[in-house]
């Protein structure tokens, strides 16, 4: 067990290196610095002394991958390369290209992101579950079917609709809650509200037909047929033993996504004024500033990583029967 | 003669048409493939969305025939100059809708308005007042806005109403009369045939989605040569003239995004499953690498990268749309490029199990090479799950271009599309009065597209997946089959 986790920890880490390889060839050798200082700049009229500054200033002005001018280890040390690349692996992101500490700013941001995260993943997970054991409680009559159709209604509607919607329904109309924003203490529930309300809306569609056909898949297994000539109650069968087996599965499978949380909601922090992570991302598109995407892309993979390790590791955990080598 | 003009995507949506093309004629010759689309032809939700699909993707094509009318030669130019063509680049679709693209108010107007909907200083009798003016082309055929307007508006609707009714009822009797030649009976025993459902093609459901298509065309086309029918936006466009333009952006990017992950999803997720060993943990470790960066940031990278492409290159494109057009066409191959991971590891899934079974082994034994094994004997065994991941897909990918446009990375902002539509509507939902109807219009229209690809999209699967057949809805007694089409359509036509 402990050499398999090993394992995958190794294979994490090679995982790592190709991502952080393909970022840097996408940011420095597909786009020259250059590029990116015109961009960064902006406007046509850009003149080489303002691009070669603005390269200093952010020590892009090294070479890629190999400073012949300095001696010993520095002929490495010194490149775009080990600054920008091999430190992430450090978890040391530098400055970002409008000159502020990126980790200082992740550690800030991390707080707003998991306040609207998890709740939003907790409270969604219980709504979809009951949602869909409705359905399947009430199979084979009108009310799964319009629980159905309901469902992919939902899924046919952009996230944004509901965000627009509910944004000038809930906080301009009726002013229950603010538009937009984020404060510590109690204030934390007001802001929040709306936002993890949306977020759960907006995914319960996909979700609720997903874990319907996993509670159907159970449904028509032995065991409970079995307990249903046993002359168990409905109740008893659907909520006692299907639901029981059929949350390993759905258990096991969002253990992948827990460590994402982190990352935050990117669209839903951005329209909500929430300082987490997703709308930092955002803001640094929008800004075009190069460095915080890598480092959120460095961020992201590795943490999608972690996600995939904890998987496996939960699979055997749930499940005795699965041995892993 | 006005000078053709063939953009990156209009190529690839002929393609697109000519593949689909292929596609149906294997399928009809193919007994197989025949029997499985017959059980998507005899599901009546699928069949209505299916009408309406149809609509959406000869709306786009006709959006896809690009052309620069001629200018008029200038004045004292030579007979023998060359022509001059005109900057702008029109489609057919532009050129049928000349009228409402070219009335452009000033600013926002309400849906059917004849008035402006802020005030501005005008001169009357030669007194400045701040009044709502008068709109250049919406309501402009009043004399009297105030007391015509409720009447020329109910008129026009009920004409276009009849209009449509009549066309619906055309097209009931047409079909009718076809079924019955082919089946050799009369018309009034087919129409009742297909009005109790007994025909085997669900053409009652089809029919009334026709039916409520023709009525809301009719409504619109007796109103759109008059009023704004969905308003007009910031600048002054019409509202509606956005919405049907935003159909091709959406199938462009649903479908062209989709068909540029097959490559690299069959090639890659064949060869992993066919040879094991080192190539599959090659395979495995690209697949895995681009599948961990968050796909918003990887999508980010790649726009940005383009964009300074684009920025750095401008003589390669001789007028706005195709710029805007490539720019399209990169975001469609990037979404393809970033997107094949899912795909290709189910093609490996089946592959290694198709590898071990006899008739593969038989190949072997004698003597097929491998590239004739895979070719011969895995992609034709692996295709049905290609199709149903290739309708699946265009849906999520509709609505994620929306949020693409949202974050900065989607279309450029001066293609349309639902995306950009809904940008605009935030701040439009903010201000005071609100400004509601992009954000009707944009939603009814990409709601109608996605649940009918939605509607398609399970219809096939549960034809091509014998598993999804078990989670059907099933009824205790058959239902009154109406369709879920036409019901999501009728708030469009109701506004």
């Amino acid at each position: 067990m402990i050499n398999y986790i090993v394992r995958r920890i190794g294979y994490g880490v090679l995982i790592l290196i190709g991502v952080n390889l393909f970022t840097f060839m996408l940011f420095f050798t597909v786009n020259t610095p250059d590029d990116m200082a015109r961009m960064n700049i902006g406007g046509k009229r850009v003149t080489q002394d303002a691009i070669e500054k603005w390269k200093v200033e952010r020590g892009y002005n090294k070479p890629l991958l190999w400073n012949a001018d300095k001696p010993g280890i520095a002929k490495l040390t010194d490149t775009i390369f080990y600054e920008r690349s091999v430190q992430l692996f450090a978890f040391r992101f530098g400055a970002s290209d409008s000159g502020r500490d990126i980790g200082h700013e992740l550690r800030e941001r991390v707080g707003p992101s998991i306040a609207l995260a998890i709740p939003t993943f907790l409270l969604g997970i219980f709504v979809v579950i009951v949602f869909s054991l409705l359905m399947v409680f009430f199979r084979n009559t009108y009310l799964e079917f319009w629980g159905v159709t309901f469902a992919v209604f939902l899924l046919s509607i952009s996230g944004l609709f509901y965000i627009i919607v509910g944004q000038f329904f809930f906080s301009k109309t009726l002013k229950l809650v603010p538009i937009s924003g984020f404060s510590g203490g109690w204030d934390l529930f007001v802001f929040l509200a709306l936002p993890i309300v949306i977020g759960i809306v907006s995914r319960l569609g996909g979700e609720a037909l997903f874990y319907r056909t996993m509670f159907l898949e159970e449904v028509g297994k032995d065991y409970v047929r079995t307990a249903r000539s046993k002359g168990l109650s409905e109740n008893v069968v659907l909520f006692r033993h299907v639901l029981r087996n059929a949350l390993l599965p759905i258990l096991t499978s969002t253990v992948a996504v827990l460590p994402l949380l982190f990352l935050g909601a990117l669209i839903m922090e951005s329209f909500f004024g929430i300082p987490g992570l997703g709308s930092y991302t955002i803001d640094a598109i929008n800004a075009q500033d190069f460095a915080v995407v890598r480092s959120m892309v460095f961020v992201g993979s590795a943490l999608y990583i972690v996600g995939l390790i904890l998987t496996d590791i939960s699979y055997t955990v749930a499940d005795p029967r699965i041995r892993l080598s | 003669m006005p000078k053709l003009v063939f953009l990156a995507t209009d190529l690839a949506l002929y393609g697109l048409v000519a593949v689909i093309a292929f596609y149906i004629w294997h399928a009809l010759r193919t007994p197989t493939l025949r029997q499985t689309w017959r059980s998507v032809l005899h599901d009546a939700a699928a069949m209505s969305a299916g009408v309406v699909l149809m609509l959406f993707l000869v709306i786009a094509m006709l959006d896809s025939f690009h052309f620069r009318p001629l200018l008029p030669a200038a004045p004292g130019a030579a007979a023998d100059a060359a022509p001059a063509y005109s900057t702008r680049t029109l489609s057919v679709l532009d050129a049928l809708l000349a009228g409402p693209r070219e009335s452009r108010e000033k600013t926002y107007s309400v849906p059917l308005g004849t008035h402006q909907y802020s005030k501005e200083s005008m001169l009357v009798d030669g007194k400045s007042v701040r009044d709502f003016p008068r709109l250049q082309f919406g309501g402009a055929h009043l004399k009297d806005p105030a007391g015509e307007w409720r009447g020329d508006v109910i008129t026009r609707s009920l004409t276009g109403l009849l209009g449509g009714a009549l066309t619906a009822a055309a097209l009931w009797l047409v079909v009718a009369a076809l079924r019955a030649r082919s089946a050799k009976t009369g018309v009034g025993t087919s129409l009742r045939a297909i009005w109790n459902r007994t025909t085997e093609v669900p053409w009652r459901a089809m029919l009334l989605t026709a039916t409520v298509i023709a009525l809301f065309a009719g409504w619109v086309a007796a109103l759109w040569p008059y009023y704004h029918v969905f308003g007009t936006d910031q600048t002054g466009n019409d509202v509606l003239f956005q919405a049907i333009k935003s159909i091709r952006t959406a199938v462009v990017i649903g479908s062209l995004a989709t068909i540029a992950t097959l490559p690299f999803a069959i090639v890659f997720g064949i060869l992993a499953g066919y040879y094991k060993g080192r190539v599959d943990d090659g395979i495995q470790y690209v697949y895995t690498v681009l599948s961990s960066i968050p796909s918003v940031l990887l999508i980010a990278a790649f726009v940005l990268m383009i964009q300074v492409f684009i920025d750095k290159n401008p003589q390669l494109f001789d007028t706005g749309l195709e710029r805007a057009d490539i720019r399209l066409f990169l975001l469609a191959a990037i979404l393809g490029i970033t997107g094949w991971a899912g795909l290709a590891r189910l093609l490996r899934a089946e592959t290694l199990k198709l590898g071990e079974l006899d008739y593969v082994q038989a190949a072997r034994a004698f003597g097929v090479s491998d590239a004739g094994i895979m070719r011969r004997h895995i992609l034709p065994n692996v295709t049905h799950i290609v199709v149903i991941v290739a309708v699946l897909d265009f849906s999520g990918l509709v609505l994620y271009e929306a949020v693409l446009s949202y974050v900065g990375v989607g279309v450029d902002p001066t293609t349309n599309s639902f995306g950009t539509m809904i940008n605009s509507a935030r701040n439009e939902m903010s201000r005071d009065p609100i400004v509601y109807w992009t954000l009707l219009a944009a939603f009814a229209f990409m709601v109608t597209l996605v649940l009918s690809m939605t509607l398609f999209a399970s219809a096939v699967r549960e034809a091509f997946d014998p598993r999804a057949r078990a989670f059907r809805v099933r009824r205790a007694k058959p239902g009154p089959a109406t369709p879920a089409v036409p019901a999501v359509i009728v708030p469009a036509a109701g506004t």
